[in-house]
This record gives C-alpha cells, sequence and structure tokens, in this order.
C-alpha cells in the first residue's frame, strides 16, 4: 500500500512537472468528474418545521430530500429526464394502459434487513388510499381499483381508467417504498434508500450514513449525508460561504449577483416546472369573456416580469403550464408578447374601452408576487386597463384567497407529465381548477391522450390542449421560475436533473466530492 | 422576613391566576385565526376529504370551550397532550428547545449582567467624563439598531470575513458544553448588544440619583472611602430598580429572541412557538405560551423578592 502510495506520488510529480508547461488546469479539472467515495455532506434547505414527520404522506420542503435519501421508488426520473425503474426493475400495461405489472428487483434489502417484496408495494401504496388517508398523494393514486402481489415478484395494479403516465407518477416523493409491518406501511424511516437514518430533529436537521448493503451500484457516495433546516436565505448563504453546508436551495434572487461573484460557489440554475400563475375565475364577472382575458394575456410585458421578478433565473410562459423542459412541451406555439394595442382590440371586442379590475396578491403564493402585481398594473395602464392590487395577508392565503377571490396570484410546482399537471388543474371541475374554467373539446382530448399509447398521436393531443390553455384558459402564467441552488466546488455532479429541484432531490445519491 | 414570605404567597396566587388567563386569551385568539389545523398544514394541496380526516382524528368537532376545558384540566394533571402535526409528547418536543433557550439565555445574560452593572457604575461615578458618553453613545447605537441587522454585521465580521465562529448554531443532544458555549457565541453577543443599554443606564440613573441625596454627604464626611460609600450605602438603594431592569431583560431573553434564532438558526422555544402558530399547532402554542408568561411571573417574583431583601427599610418596616 505505501509503495503504491509513493509511487503515485513520484508520477504525480512528474506529471505536475510535465504540466507546467502544458498548462496544470486540464488534468485537474478532468479529475473533479470522476465520482469518488466518502465524506460528510452537509444541504441546507429553506424549510422544515417541527410539524415534519417522516411518514411520507405529509412530507414538504425538508423531508423531501431527506427523505429520498432514506428512501427507494419504484421508478425514477433520471437526470435527462427519462424514466426508468429503480425498485421496479421493467413495466408493461395492457393494450387500454389500464392494468399495469410491475416486475420489482431482487435481492434489494431494507436498513432493517427485510427483503424488498411485492408485499411491501402494495402496503407502501395503500398508505397513501382509502377513506382515512390524509395523504397529498391520494388524488394520484385515487384511480386505483386495485392492487395485487402476484407472488414476491410481481404487483399488478389495475386502474379504474387508462393512464399511460402511471409509471411516472410513481417517481412522486410522497410514495418511497416503506416495508410492510402489521398490515400498514413502516413508517419509522426504514427504507431501501442509500443512507440509514441516524437522528431526526424535526425542524433542526437530520443525519443518515450510507446503508452498506445498499444495491444501486455508483451511487450514494458520500459516508455520510445531513440536512439542515435554514429557513432565512441569507443564514443559508452565510453558512454556505463560510464552509459550514456544502449545498443549499433557494438563493436569495436579491443579492445573487453578489454570490456569483464567488470563486468558491457555483450556482446552478434549473429550468424545471414551477411557474407563477394569475388564474382569473372565467365563471366570473368580465373574465367570463374570452377576449378580457386575452387583453389580460396581451399586456403583461413578459421579459420583464422575468428580469425583474426572477432576475432572468427563468423563462417567459405562454399562459400554460408545460414547461419547456417537459415531455409533450409544444415549443413551437408562438409566444404571446407585450402587446397593448391588441390588449386595446380585444377589450374593443369584448365592448369595452376601459376596464378596472382587483388583483390579490401576497408574496405566501410566491417571493415577488406583491411586486410582480405591481408591474403589470403598469403594463396595463398602457393597455387602458386599471388593477387594483390588493395585498392579501400572507397567514391564510391559500384558505381565504385563492380559490375565493377572482383573481389572485398563485404558483404550481409543476408535475412530473402534462396529463397529471391537466387533470389537476385545468380539466372541468377538478377540485384545484382556480380558473374554473370548462372547455368540452380540452376534457375530451384529456381523456382520450391520457390512455393513448402512441407517443405521436399523444404529441399532437398535448399541443391541442396546450393551444386551448394557452388562448381560452383563464390563466395569466407569464413565467416559470428556475430552481436556484448553490453548492461548494468541492462538490462534484453530473448533469443535473430537472424533474424536481436539487437533482430532482437525489443529491444525495448523485452527487459527490472531488477532494477530501 | 415573615413579610417577604407572605408576599411570595402572595404573588405566586396571583401569578397562577395570571397563566390561567394567559391561555384563555391564547387560546381564544388562536380561534379567531384564519383556518384551522388541517388548513394550514394542507395549504395550497388542501382537499376537502383530507381536510376532513385531519379534523375527524384531532376531535374538531367538539365545541371550542369544551376541548379548552380538556386541555386546560389535563395541564393541571401536568399533561401537555399531544402536538397535532407530530402526534408527539408536546413535553417531549418543548423539553430540548427551552433547555436551548435557557442556555442561551443564561450564557447572555453571564456576559450582560456583569457588564453592565460594571459600565453603568463606572458611568455613574465618572459621569459626564468621555468614558460615560462613550459608552452611552455605543450602547445606545447597538440597542436602536434592530437585532437581526447587528446579527448580520456580527456574521459578516467574525464569521465570513474573520472566520472566528461558525455562522450556524449547530447545536444536538451530543453536543458537549464547550461545543455549545462555541456555536452560541454569536447569538450571546448580539443578545448581548440588545439588552445592555437598557441596564447599564438604569444602574447608572439610580446611582446617580443618589449620590446627589444628603446621606451620602454625609458618609463621605464621615471619611468612608469613596468605594464604600457607593457599596454600602448606596448600591443598597439602588438595587430595587436594577434588579427589576435586570429581571425584565432576563425574560426578554427568553422569551423575545425568534429573530436572534431565525439568524443563526438556534433551535430554540421562539422558533418552535413560530412554527407551531403559522400550522395553528395548538397544544404546542398553548404550552410554549404558558412558559412565556411564566417566565415573566418568576423572575418578577425574584426582582421583587431580591429588592425588598435588599432595602433594609422595606425589609423591615416601621
Amino acid at each position: 500500500m505505501s509503495i503504491d502510495l509513493e509511487i503515485s506520488r513520484r508520477i504525480l510529480l512528474k506529471s505536475m512537472a510535465a504540466s507546467a508547461f502544458v498548462g496544470l488546469a486540464s488534468p485537474l479539472r478532468a479529475q473533479t468528474s470522476t465520482p469518488r467515495r466518502g465524506g460528510h455532506f452537509k444541504l441546507g434547505v429553506g424549510g422544515g418545521a417541527t410539524s415534519d414527520t417522516l411518514d411520507p404522506a405529509v412530507w414538504t420542503t425538508f423531508m423531501q430530500s431527506f427523505g429520498h435519501s432514506l428512501h427507494g421508488y419504484l421508478t425514477e426520473v433520471d437526470n435527462e429526464g427519462q424514466l426508468k425503474g429503480e425498485l421496479a426493475e421493467s413495466w408493461e400495461s395492457s393494450p387500454d394502459a389500464r392494468i399495469w405489472t410491475f416486475k420489482l428487483r431482487q435481492g434489494v434489502e431494507f436498513h432493517n434487513g427485510k427483503t424488498f417484496t411485492a408485499e411491501d408495494v402494495v402496503a407502501s401504496l395503500n398508505h397513501h388510499r382509502g377513506a382515512d388517508s390524509k395523504s397529498a398523494a391520494k388524488s394520484i393514486l385515487s384511480p386505483i381499483v386495485d392492487i395485487k402481489a402476484d407472488g414476491n415478484g410481481v404487483v399488478i395494479v389495475e386502474l379504474k381508467e387508462g393512464n399511460a403516465d402511471f409509471p411516472y407518477l410513481l417517481d412522486d416523493y410522497h410514495i418511497p417504498m416503506m416495508p410492510a409491518k402489521d398490515g400498514g406501511a413502516d413508517t419509522s424511516g426504514i427504507g431501501a434508500g442509500g443512507y440509514v437514518l441516524e437522528s431526526i430533529d424535526f425542524g433542526v436537521k437530520g443525519t443518515t450514513k450510507r446503508f452498506a448493503n445498499y444495491w444501486k451500484p455508483n451511487s450514494a457516495w458520500f459516508d455520510s449525508f445531513e440536512v439542515l433546516a435554514i429557513h432565512d436565505a441569507t443564514a443559508r448563504t452565510n453558512a454556505l460561504m463560510t464552509g459550514q453546508i456544502h449545498a443549499m436551495d433557494r438563493c436569495d434572487l436579491k443579492t445573487i449577483h453578489l454570490l456569483e461573484r464567488n470563486k468558491d460557489i457555483e450556482i446552478t440554475s434549473i429550468a424545471g416546472t414551477q411557474h407563477y400563475t394569475m388564474p382569473m375565475m372565467t365563471d366570473f364577472g368580465p373574465f367570463k369573456d374570452k377576449d378580457v382575458r386575452l387583453a389580460l394575456k396581451f399586456a403583461i410585458d413578459r421579459q420583464q416580469y422575468l428580469e425583474t421578478i426572477l432576475r432572468g433565473y427563468g423563462q417567459i410562459g405562454n399562459d400554460h403550464p408545460i414547461s419547456p423542459s417537459m415531455r409533450f412541451a409544444a415549443t413551437d406555439i408562438p409566444q404571446r408578447g407585450y402587446d397593448p394595442n391588441k390588449a386595446r382590440y380585444h377589450l374593443k371586442k369584448a365592448g369595452m374601452t376601459d376596464l378596472t379590475l382587483d388583483l390579490s396578491a401576497s408574496d405566501a403564493a410566491f417571493p415577488g408576487a406583491v411586486d410582480g402585481a405591481v408591474l403589470y398594473q403598469q403594463n396595463l395602464k398602457a393597455a387602458g386597463i386599471n388593477i387594483n392590487v390588493v395585498r392579501e395577508p400572507a397567514d391564510g392565503y391559500w384558505e381565504n384567497v385563492w380559490l375565493k377571490k377572482p383573481w389572485c396570484t398563485c404558483y404550481w410546482s409543476g408535475r412530473a407529465t402534462a396529463d397529471w399537471m391537466f387533470s389537476q388543474v385545468y380539466a372541468t371541475g377538478t377540485k384545484w381548477n382556480d380558473t374554473h374554467w370548462s372547455n368540452e373539446r380540452f376534457d375530451t382530448l384529456l381523456a382520450s391522450a391520457r390512455a393513448e399509447l402512441d407517443e405521436g398521436k399523444r404529441a399532437e393531443m398535448y399541443r391541442e390542449m396546450q393551444m386551448l390553455v394557452s388562448d381560452d384558459g383563464g390563466a395569466v402564467i407569464p413565467v416559470f421560475a428556475n430552481y436556484v441552488s448553490a453548492m461548494s466546488r468541492k462538490i462534484g455532479h453530473g448533469k443535473i436533473g430537472s424533474s424536481w429541484n436539487l437533482d430532482g432531490y437525489r443529491s444525495a445519491e448523485r452527487w459527490w466530492f472531488n477532494e477530501a | 422576613m415573615g413579610n417577604v414570605w407572605q408576599l411570595m404567597l402572595w404573588r405566586i396566587l396571583l401569578g397562577l391566576l395570571t397563566l390561567f388567563a394567559v391561555s384563555v386569551l391564547i387560546f381564544s385568539g388562536v380561534q379567531f385565526l384564519p383556518g384551522d389545523f388541517a388548513t394550514e398544514v394542507l395549504g395550497q394541496a388542501a382537499t376537502p376529504e383530507a381536510i376532513d380526516a385531519i379534523r375527524r382524528s384531532l376531535g374538531f368537532d367538539v365545541p371550542a370551550y369544551m376541548r379548552y376545558f380538556a386541555w386546560i384540566s389535563d395541564v393541571a394533571r401536568g399533561h401537555f397532550g399531544t402536538a397535532f402535526a407530530s402526534g408527539r409528547d408536546v413535553a417531549e418536543l418543548v423539553a430540548p428547545r427551552l433547555a436551548n433557550t435557557m442556555f442561551l439565555a443564561a450564557m447572555t445574560a453571564a456576559f450582560a449582567v456583569p457588564l453592565s452593572l460594571t459600565l453603568g457604575l463606572l458611568c455613574a461615578v465618572f459621569r459626564d467624563s468621555w468614558f460615560d458618553r462613550a459608552v452611552s453613545f455605543v450602547t445606545l447605537v447597538s440597542i436602536s439598531f434592530p437585532e437581526f441587522f447587528v446579527a448580520y454585521v456580527l456574521v459578516l465580521w467574525l464569521a465570513v470575513d474573520a472566520g472566528l465562529f461558525p455562522v450556524l448554531s449547530d447545536i444536538s443532544s451530543q453536543s458537549t458544553l464547550a461545543e455549545r458555549i462555541f456555536v452560541s457565541v454569536l447569538p450571546a453577543l448580539t443578545l448581548t448588544l440588545g439588552v445592555l443599554a437598557h441596564m447599564t443606564r438604569m444602574t447608572k440613573v439610580s446611582l446617580v440619583n443618589l449620590l446627589d441625596n444628603q446621606y451620602i454627604e454625609t458618609a463621605r464626611l464621615k471619611g468612608n472611602p469613596e468605594i464604600v460609600v457607593l457599596f454600602r450605602h448606596a448600591l443598597p438603594n439602588a438595587w430595587a430598580p436594577i434588579t427589576n431592569v435586570v429581571a425584565l431583560n432576563l425574560a426578554y431573553l427568553i422569551t423575545g429572541v425568534v429573530v436572534v434564532e431565525s439568524v443563526f438558526v438556534y433551535p430554540g422555544l421562539g422558533q418552535l412557538m413560530v412554527d407551531s402558530v403559522q400550522i395553528r399547532d395548538i397544544p404546542v402554542v398553548q404550552t410554549c405560551a404558558l412558559i412565556f408568561a411564566a417566565t415573566y411571573v418568576v423572575v418578577n417574583l425574584i426582582a421583587d423578592v431580591v429588592s425588598v431583601v435588599t432595602n433594609p427599610r422595606i425589609l423591615h418596616p416601621k
């Protein structure tokens, strides 16, 4: 061992001498992209409260990253955006996409030594179903009629109606695989993920150490992983700059130009699915008129909104919720620009010369919502539309304002699939349809696209749906906000996935330390 | 001494009454907030079924006043209930946070109280000197800036630039005492700067008022050295106002430091209470409120006892 070290040191010295002539940087940089094991990775996230629990049914920010280190999922959206099997090795569906058969990976072990089998899948999925479920994933899994284990290695899921995207939904962070226990799922934090729970102090921090028997090769590089709840963005940034944490989420966009100057820190800006919206109720007063809605959509300066509210860290939206990074995004639909004349034209077509409206805004919807509303107010003046920006209290915003006031500010973190996003927010009569929009053609397309297994036909249908929402729907969607995170240059990583924040919440599994 | 015990007993009874009133106020106050635990914890993701499921499981179908009486009778028996969100015992949730808060308060007090008393004393003795003016200026400046600003400046100087202390107060149950002290230096220093002015000025003012009295003049004319005049004749009469101010500041260090906790991510009681108010986790909010109220009651009681015991004129009334 010592001889090896000695040789490698000599080789290193020689190669350093050689590289003095050709330039030192290139061999060193090549090294950084090779993953290596070891180290204690500390991640600071802008969330976490004493009310967090290990039960995935109600996970939020803190547990999203922490929980992903503990648990495995049936499927995984990889860093290229492709769906692949994780604990499910492969799957196939009936021709109508209604009955799904999952073949499970063999030889996978939970942290407590139990072998992962079909009964665990059944228990983990059933955990979110049933009348008394408090799970946020209940609506995703409600189309399930029956879940059956076929031996130890196969699970058969029967849906009410065909859904070609069903395997995508199983990547949702609420649905990890937990060991079956006493007829239910064991929610004590025992999983089949790369790290074993060591300690957790909810609202403060959680620590894990690497699982020795983790099945997945070339992943979970760190010896141990720790997540700290740091709500204050300044505190998060300071902790990163002083090396107390190695990575953070949700950079403060107001000061990010200063952080960019720090050579020890890499800022990653990932175009994901989250978007800011201003839903108007299409069954209320002036919003009933499609031309009024179009006037409002033409009268927002999206570029200015992006530059001002997001400091450029995002992409402009086209009044539909399918982000350019998503499957079936129809990027060929013409982009709507700021055009006060067109806005006036549509207003006139609706039989009006001027219009006064209330827009309820609060930074509870998204950071900068109130500033954004004021910016919009100025844009709208050029089109002869006056809006009163009603500043609503952040406390209780989702309870008292959203879905209650005719026009407000809102955000969506986005969904993994177009069908999911459309079904939850834009289909007629769903609970979260905050625009009360109802379009027969859209609903028909949505249902047929869901069960369609031909990708080309699906793409065509989703294109039409995006156009319908954009032209006829009730939401002004000015921007998609990027996931803006920062990390120490000590951290190495491949391409960063965009399915969720922080590399699909899998930073502990996918990243590594460049040097000890 | 008899009347001291009487006073304490009377104060304890009044204190219990205060705590009861506080619990009623907090409970009804939380009822007035928009939404309840079910709606707040689900946020945008709320569906009527999920809200119903949570409400049923927590027994929200029982009228509010009955829930209150059930809770208060449990508290009287020493049970603080279970937190809505985590289902854990409130006492178990609160205890480590309370210990952290007490630790920070004690550490700050250990810096701030001797420092401010000494400064106050020196300012009284050397009043109107450049020293007096400088202390007065510096303490006033430090109290005038909001705490988060002072905190950020200290972070910038001592943590980011100098690298002396950590930015985060990364405390866990495994931390040793030395680690705890080390990571708590910056928050303690911030709080010290916040409470220094008040105590220093009160010490100075009470002494200055006394030092102009004729009996002090008499003591000096007897030939006592100035230090004896100060400690034996002036201070006993000044303790009452000083202990009152010290007591109020100590109570503040326990109850009012949520901003500093937030900046340094210090896992204290204030952060726990704010978290719990946001999701309307009433058992936790109530318990925190009771602790805060009890802090004021106890600290004021101690201040009163100290001012009685140190002042012969009150201790032995004619």
